[in-house]
C-alpha cells in the first residue's frame, strides 16, 4: 500500500512538472516601438537590436522559448495604449519591451502597471517614472533621459565654456533637455532657443547663434532636424568655429544622411559604437553583418533589454507567468551590459558611466561616433530621492 | 537684436517664402482653374525631393540628378492627373479630398518601401557651396541665395508665361470663369492635364531644391502642403501674384516671429514666462495672420474671382 | 419600407449589436476598442451636423475633441474627480471656444472656412504644447479614472455604456435638430443661404449655432476618450485628426442619418484590421479610399441607397 501510495505521488509529480513544464516553455514578449513618420529610423534600430540579441541566443530568453510581437505606436499616444492592450489582453505577453518616445511611454505605463505586467523601456526614460510615478514593474535599459543632456552640461563646465546657446525643441522633451544641461553648467547661457518640433530650416536660429558668438552651441534635436541642423551649422560656416554639444542630435539614425557634415562634432551617451571594450565590438561587428547598417545607441539599448530579460527570467525560475517572482528578479537580475559597468537603482533606471562621443569618419567610409571622454562615473539620475520603492 | 541680425533673418524669410511660393504656385493653378482640391500636391513635392536626392546619387551631380527629376515628376503629375484627378473634376470638394488624401498615404507609404524610413541626404552642389559676407557679420550661404534666385526667376517666369502667352491668357481666363472657357471651344480637358502636371512639376521643382538644406524624408510633403494652403488662402485662390505675395509675407512672420518674439516678449515679462509663450506664440504666428485675413477679407488678399 | 423605416432600422440595428457586445463574451480588448471608436463616432457624428447638412467643412473638430479631454484631464490632475463636473466643464469649454472662434469661422464659406477651423485648430494645438504644468508635449497620465457620486465606479464596462449612451444622445440630438425648423434652415443655408434670409434667420447665427453644438458634442466625446485612456495629450489635437474625422464623415456617406456613424466604425476598424494584417497597411488604406471615391457616390451610405434602387 506505501509503494503504491508512493508511486502515486511520484506520477502525480511527473505529470505536474511536465504539465508546468509545457505552460511554461514559451516567453512572450511585446515590442512597441515607433516605425511610422520620420522617427521610424529610431524604432528600426531598437527592434534590431532586440533581435539580434534573440537570434545570438537561439530564440531562448533565460531558456525559454521566445516569441516577440512587434507593434507600430505610429508616435500616437492613444494608438499606443489601444495597442498596448491589445498586447496584454489579446496576446497575453509577459513583459512590453522597446517603447521610443517618452510621450508613448506616459501613455502606455498606466494600462501596463495596471495589468502588473513588466515594462523594459529600451529608450524613454520620463522623469515622472524615475521619480514619484516609479513603479516596480518598470525597469529601463537605456537612462533616465536627463542624463545624456546632463552630461554634456558636466562637461560645458569642465572645459570652463563661460557662454552657451541652448537650442532645443518647444516640447517636454526639449524642455527636459534645457533642464538637464543647466543642472551642472554653472555659466552664463547667452540665450535659450525654442523651435518648433519638426522644424526643417535653422537659417534663423544659427543667424542668431552667430550673432551671440558664444563659446559652444548645446543642441538637443532628435532625428530630421538634427541632420538638418548639423548641414545648415556647417553650411553656415560655424562647424570648427563654435564647439558643437548635443544628445540625440548626432547619431548613427542621422549619420547617413548627415555624413561628413558632422565629423568632429560631439555628443552626450552611455555607449558608442567606437567603444573599444571587447564585448561591444563584438556586438557591433554582428550587428553590421545581419543589418548592414552601424547601430546606434538605441540598438545597444534594445540588446542590452534582451540580455536584462534573459538573466531576470532566468532568475525567476523560468516563470514569466508569475509576477511577484518576474518582479522580484528584475530587481536582481545581473547581466554583463555592452556598455560597461551597469547596476539597476532603486527605482528601475541605470546607474551607470556616461561619456563626451565625438563624430569620425570610419577606414571603410561609413560614420560613427566614438567616446573621447568619461564625464561621469557610475552616474543615477536625480529623480530617484523622489522614488518610494525600496 | 542687432541690424544685421535682421537683416540676416529677413534674407531667411525671403528664402522661406519663395519656397513655399514654388509650393503654392501650382496649388493654386489647379484650384484656381479646375477648381480642384488637390491634397496630393505635397507628395508631389516630396516625390520631386526624392527623385532628385536618388538620381542625383545614381549620376553623381546634383544637377544631373536635377535635370532627370523635373521631367519625372512633370510624367508623374500626368498620370496621376488621368487616373485620379480628372474624374474627379465635376465632383464635390469632398470627394476630392477624400481621394486625394488616398494618394497622400499611398505615396508616403511607397516612398517608406522603396527608399527606407531613414532620411536621406543629398550634398551641396560645390558650384554652390560655401558663404559669402554680404556685410560685417552676416555670412549667408551661397546655396541660400541660389534658392532665393530660382525662387524669383520661377514666379518671372510664371509672370511672363501667364501674362503673355495663350496658355497664360486661358489659364487667368478659367481661373476668374472656368465655365466660360469651356463655352468658347477651348479644349478644356487638355489645358487642365496641362495646368495640373506643371502645378506638379513646379512642386517637385521645390522639392528638388530644398533636398541640400533639409532632410528627404517620408512624410516631408505634408508639412508644406498645409502652409502652402495658407499661402493660397491668404493670397485669395488661384491669383498667383496673391500667392507671390502671401508667400513672402507667410514665409517672412513665421521666420521673423520665430527669431524675435520670445526677445520681444523679454521686454514685458520675465525671461522663463517669455521663453515659454515666446515660442508657441511664434508657432502660432502664421495662422494668427491667416485667421486675421480671412475674417475681414474671406476671398483673401488678392481674389481673383469677381464673384469670390 | 420608406426610407426614413428602413434608416432607423439600421441604426437600431447597430444600437442593438453595440448594446449586446459585452454580454457575447468576447476579450476585454474588443470592448476596450470598441468604446474608443464610440467616442470617436460621437465626434464624427457632431461634424456631420455642420459638414453634412451645413456644408461647414470644418478641419478644426480635434481641437473641441482635446479641449474637452484637456478640461476633465486637468480637473481630474487637480483632485476633482466627479465624472459629471469633467463632463460639464470638457463640454463648456469646448463650446465656448467654438462659439469665440466660430462667430468669426462662419461669416467665411468654402475653402476660407476649413482654412480658418484649421487656424483655430491649430492655436489650441499649440497651446496644449506649451502647458508644461499638465504634461506639456508629453501628455499627462491621469492615474486615476472619474469617479461617480464619490465612487469609483467607472470600471471598463460601465465606461462602456456611458459611451454608449453618449454615442445614443449624440445621434439622436443630430437627428432631432436637424428635423427641427431650425435644421432645416441649416440645411437651407447650404443652398441658398438667401432664402434662409428671406425666411427670417440669419445665416451666421444658425451656423453659429449649429457650430457650437457640434463642438460642445465633441468636447463630450473628449471627457470620455481621456478617462478611457487615462491619458490626454497634444495628439488628440493635431490637424491629422482633424482630417480623419472628415475622412469618417465623408466615407460613410455626410449628412446622412447613420453615414458618419458607419464611417467612423469603418475607418478605425480597417486602420486596426489592416495594420494587423501588414506593416504597410497605409498603402492599402489608401488606395481603398481613392476606389471608395471614384467608384461609390455618396459614401457608404449612398452605396446602400443605390443598391435598395
Amino acid at each position: 500500500m506505501k509503494r503504491f501510495t508512493l508511486a502515486l505521488a511520484a506520477t502525480a509529480a511527473l505529470a505536474l512538472s511536465v504539465g508546468a513544464a509545457a505552460a511554461q516553455e514559451k516567453l512572450k514578449i511585446g515590442m512597441m516601438v515607433t516605425l511610422s513618420g520620420p522617427s521610424a529610423v529610431l524604432g528600426q534600430h531598437q527592434r534590431d537590436g532586440f533581435n539580434l540579441a534573440l537570434k545570438q541566443k537561439g530564440g531562448k530568453l533565460g531558456g525559454l522559448e521566445t516569441e516577440v510581437v512587434v507593434v507600430d505606436d505610429e508616435l500616437k499616444p492613444d494608438v499606443a495604449v489601444q495597442k498596448v492592450q491589445g498586447l496584454i489582453e489579446r496576446d497575453k505577453v509577459d513583459i512590453v519591451t522597446g517603447v521610443t518616445f517618452s510621450n508613448v511611454m506616459m501613455a502606455i505605463a498606466k494600462p501596463v502597471f495596471d495589468s502588473k505586467t513588466l515594462l523594459v523601456s529600451s529608450n524613454a526614460g520620463p522623469s515622472p517614472l524615475a521619480g514619484k510615478a516609479c513603479s516596480p514593474f518598470f525597469y529601463a535599459a537605456s537612462y533616465q533621459n536627463d542624463q545624456n543632456h546632463e552630461t554634456m552640461g558636466k562637461y560645458a563646465q569642465d572645459k570652463g565654456f563661460k557662454k552657451v546657446v541652448l537650442m532645443v525643441p518647444n516640447y517636454q522633451a526639449g524642455k527636459d533637455s534645457a533642464a538637464g544641461f543647466k543642472r551642472h553648467f554653472k555659466g552664463e547661457i547667452a540665450d535659450e532657443i525654442y523651435t518648433q518640433l519638426g522644424q526643417l530650416d535653422f537659417s534663423a536660429e544659427l543667424a542668431k547663434i552667430a550673432a551671440a558668438k558664444p563659446d559652444a552651441v548645446f543642441a538637443f534635436m532628435p532625428g530630421g532636424m538634427g541632420v538638418n541642423l548639423v548641414k545648415q551649422f556647417t553650411q553656415a560656416g560655424l562647424s570648427g568655429k563654435i564647439p558643437f554639444l548635443s544628445a540625440f542630435t548626432i547619431d548613427e539614425t542621422t549619420l547617413p544622411a548627415t555624413q561628413d557634415a558632422a565629423v568632429g562634432l560631439m555628443g552626450g551617451a552611455q555607449w558608442a559604437p567606437g567603444s573599444t571594450l571587447p564585448a561591444s565590438k563584438a556586438f557591433v561587428e554582428a550587428f553590421e553583418k545581419e543589418y548592414g547598417y552601424v547601430p546606434a545607441l538605441y540598438a545597444q539599448q534594445a540588446y542590452d533589454s534582451a540580455l536584462l530579460i534573459d538573466a531576470a527570467v532566468k532568475a525567476s525560475g523560468g516563470k514569466p507567468k508569475d509576477k511577484e517572482a518576474m518582479q522580484k528578479a528584475f530587481r536582481t537580475a545581473q547581466f554583463d551590459s555592452i556598455r560597461g559597468p551597469f547596476k539597476m537603482n532603486t527605482n528601475g533606471f541605470p546607474v551607470q558611466d556616461f561619456y563626451v562621443v565625438k563624430v569620425v569618419k570610419r577606414a571603410d567610409g561609413k560614420f560613427q561616433t566614438e567616446p573621447v571622454e568619461k564625464v561621469f562615473s557610475a552616474y543615477g539620475d536625480v529623480y530617484a530621492k523622489d522614488c518610494a520603492l525600496n | 537684436m542687432s541690424l544685421t541680425l535682421l537683416a540676416v533673418q529677413t534674407l531667411n524669410g525671403l528664402q522661406f517664402g519663395l519656397m513655399l511660393f514654388l509650393v503654392a504656385a501650382g496649388l493654386t493653378l489647379v484650384f484656381g482653374v479646375m477648381d480642384f482640391i488637390n491634397l496630393a500636391h505635397g507628395v508631389q513635392y516630396m516625390l520631386g525631393a526624392y527623385l532628385t536626392a536618388v538620381l542625383a546619387r545614381v549620376t553623381g551631380g546634383f544637377f544631373s540628378g536635377l535635370a532627370l527629376a523635373l521631367p519625372l515628376t512633370l510624367l508623374l503629375g500626368l498620370v496621376l492627373e488621368r487616373l485620379v484627378f480628372r474624374p474627379l473634376y465635376a465632383r464635390g470638394h469632398l470627394d476630392q479630398v477624400l481621394a486625394t488624401f488616398g494618394v497622400i498615404l499611398i505615396l508616403n507609404e511607397a516612398v517608406k518601401l522603396a527608399f527606407g524610413a531613414a532620411p536621406i541626404s543629398v550634398p551641396v552642389p560645390d558650384l554652390l557651396s560655401g558663404s559669402v559676407l554680404l556685410m560685417d557679420g552676416l555670412l549667408v550661404p551661397v546655396y541660400r541665395l541660389a534658392i532665393i534666385g530660382a525662387g524669383l526667376g520661377t514666379a518671372l517666369l510664371l509672370w511672363l508665361v501667364i501674362d503673355g502667352t495663350r496658355f497664360g491668357m486661358l489659364v487667368r481666363a478659367g481661373a476668374t470663369n472656368a465655365p466660360m472657357v469651356s463655352v468658347l471651344g477651348i479644349d478644356v480637358r487638355r489645358l487642365f492635364t496641362a495646368v495640373t502636371a506643371f502645378g506638379a512639376m513646379l512642386a517637385g521643382f521645390a522639392g528638388a531644391m530644398v533636398t541640400p538644406i533639409l532632410s528627404v524624408e517620408p512624410g516631408m510633403g505634408d508639412g508644406v502642403l498645409i502652409l502652402a494652403f495658407v499661402v493660397i488662402v491668404v493670397g485669395g485662390v488661384g491669383s498667383i501674384r496673391g500667392a507671390f505675395l502671401a508667400a513672402l509675407i507667410v514665409g517672412l512672420v513665421d521666420t521673423l516671429g520665430r527669431s524675435f518674439a520670445t526677445d520681444l516678449l523679454k521686454l514685458v515679462v520675465s525671461a522663463p514666462t517669455a521663453n515659454r509663450v515666446g515660442p508657441a506664440l511664434a508657432s502660432m504666428a502664421i495662422y494668427v495672420l491667416m485667421a486675421g485675413v480671412l475674417a475681414f477679407r474671406p476671398a483673401g488678399l488678392f481674389p481673383s474671382r469677381s464673384a469670390g | 419600407m420608406s426610407r426614413t423605416t428602413r434608416d432607423l432600422l439600421i441604426l437600431a440595428g447597430i444600437f442593438a449589436l453595440l448594446a449586446a457586445l459585452p454580454f457575447l463574451g468576447l476579450p476585454g480588448w474588443v470592448l476596450t476598442y470598441t468604446a474608443r471608436i464610440m467616442a470617436f463616432a460621437i465626434c464624427a457624428v457632431a461634424l456631420d451636423l455642420v459638414l453634412g447638412y451645413g456644408g461647414l467643412v470644418s478641419l478644426g473638430h480635434a481641437a473641441f475633441l482635446g479641449i474637452g479631454s484637456y478640461a476633465a484631464g486637468i480637473l481630474l490632475a487637480e483632485n476633482v474627480d466627479d465624472f459629471f463636473v469633467g463632463l460639464g466643464a470638457g463640454m463648456a469649454a469646448a463650446g465656448l471656444y467654438a462659439l469665440v472662434t466660430g462667430a468669426v469661422a462662419v461669416r467665411t464659406k468654402g475653402v476660407a472656412f476649413i482654412m480658418i477651423t484649421l487656424a483655430f485648430g491649430q492655436m489650441a494645438y499649440f497651446v496644449a504644447n506649451a502647458l508644461s504644468e499638465y504634461g506639456g508635449s508629453d501628455g499627462l497620465t491621469l492615474w486615476s479614472r472619474a469617479s461617480i457620486g464619490g465612487r469609483a465606479a467607472l470600471k471598463d464596462r460601465t465606461l462602456y455604456f456611458v459611451i454608449l449612451a453618449g454615442l445614443l444622445l449624440s445621434v439622436a440630438i443630430v437627428r432631432l435638430v436637424t428635423a427641427s425648423p431650425f435644421g432645416a434652415a441649416l440645411r437651407a443655408a447650404r443652398n441658398n443661404p438667401e432664402r434662409v434670409t428671406a425666411l427670417g434667420y440669419d445665416v451666421d447665427r444658425v451656423r453659429l449655432a449649429a457650430y457650437v453644438l457640434s463642438a460642445v458634442l465633441c468636447g463630450g466625446a473628449g471627457v470620455l476618450i481621456a478617462n478611457l485612456t487615462s491619458f490626454v495629450s497634444p495628439a488628440l489635437m493635431a490637424w491629422q485628426r482633424s482630417g480623419e474625422f472628415i475622412v469618417m464623415v465623408i466615407l460613410g456617406g455626410a449628412g446622412t442619418p447613420w453615414g458618419a456613424l458607419a464611417g467612423a466604425f469603418a475607418v478605425l476598424a480597417l486602420e486596426e484590421g489592416l495594420s494587423l494584417a501588414t506593416q504597410h497597411w497605409k498603402i492599402v488604406f489608401g488606395a481603398l479610399l481613392v476606389l471608395a471615391v471614384l467608384f461609390t457616390r455618396g459614401g457608404i451610405a449612398g452605396l446602400l441607397d443605390r443598391s435598395a434602387k
